[in-house]
């Protein structure tokens, strides 16, 4: 038996430090996409709160704290980040692994937003992108998901297969608005 | 030009990927006139007006969507779920 050694996404690529801006990977354990059952939305949300601690988030929200949260990911679609899910939770969605399938960034220092606002079209306005909102959107030209995890910090998600293209985008945008300053 | 997702509100258009007419919601019965099959995979009006067109939220929550907008003015008039819309009857 070969004993192969897994690698995250941006292994070899990320951390980055470009003057305040740190750009660093996030390797949670597990993610699953939960597709709600027409008609079992509150059943999950309950469910998810019993086995994780945390109910279901609204469109464009988040739930749960740092190891174990509960992204919107969609229409009709949950992120469960960090825990393995309950086998239960089976009863009232579609689960499916996306463990390895999704590279985790974590964009984060002053500028964060400036640098952000080069890559997406999405409203980042302070008042309007609020800690702990989410949203999918174009992040240079890839479909993401982008959170926000704290005043100038940032969570992109983009598919494994375009992770070295995203640090590539997010480095040259860095770069850029540290010159500015 | 931004069109307002029913679910993510107010995007870019660049998330939104093109279609063509919401007529694709009409599909006729099966027991349906050869003329409405012809009219439902053919044929398309090229309104100077209000038009309603089916567009996917592909980078973003990927929910198909009617909307409505005016091909003179380019005012968006409005949006709503092609699921709902479907559900209603072609939504008209
Ligand atoms: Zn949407």
């Amino acid at each position: 038996m070969v004993d192969l050694k897994s690698q995250t996404p941006c292994a070899g690529r990320v951390p980055l430090r470009v003057g305040p801006l740190s750009l660093t990977e996030d390797t949670p354990e597990h993610m699953t996409a939960i597709a709600p059952y027409i008609g079992q939305d509150q059943a999950l949300s309950d469910a998810l709160k019993s086995a994780h601690g945390m109910a279901a988030p609204g469109t464009g929200r988040m739930t749960g704290k740092s190891g174990a949260r509960a992204l919107w990911f969609g229409q009709r679609m949950i992120l469960l980040i960090g825990p393995e899910p309950e086998a239960g939770l089976a009863e009232f969605a579609a689960l499916s692994d996306q463990s390895d399938g999704w590279a985790v960034l974590r964009l984060e220092g002053a500028g964060a937003r400036d640098v952000l606002a080069r890559l997406t079209p999405l409203d980042l306005r302070p008042a309007q992108f609020r800690r702990g909102h989410t949203a999918r959107s174009d992040c240079a030209h890839m479909a993401a998901s982008i959170t926000r995890l704290g005043d100038e910090a940032y969570q992109i998600m983009v598919f494994r297969s375009m992770a070295a293209t995203l640090v590539h985008e997010v480095k040259i945008a860095m770069g850029r608005v540290v010159a500015q300053k | 030009m931004r069109l307002t997702c029913p679910v993510c509100g107010e995007r870019d258009r660049r998330e939104f990927t093109y279609s063509g007419a919401a007529v694709a919601l009409e599909r006729p019965g099966a027991e349906a006139m050869p003329e409405a099959w012809d009219d439902y995979l053919h044929n398309r009006d090229n309104p100077a007006g209000v038009t309603r067109d089916l567009w996917y939220h592909e980078q973003g929550c990927a929910a198909w969507i009617v909307v409505t907008r005016n091909t003179i003015t380019h005012e968006v008039l409005g949006a709503t779920l092609a699921s709902e819309a479907a559900r209603a009857g072609g939504g008209r």
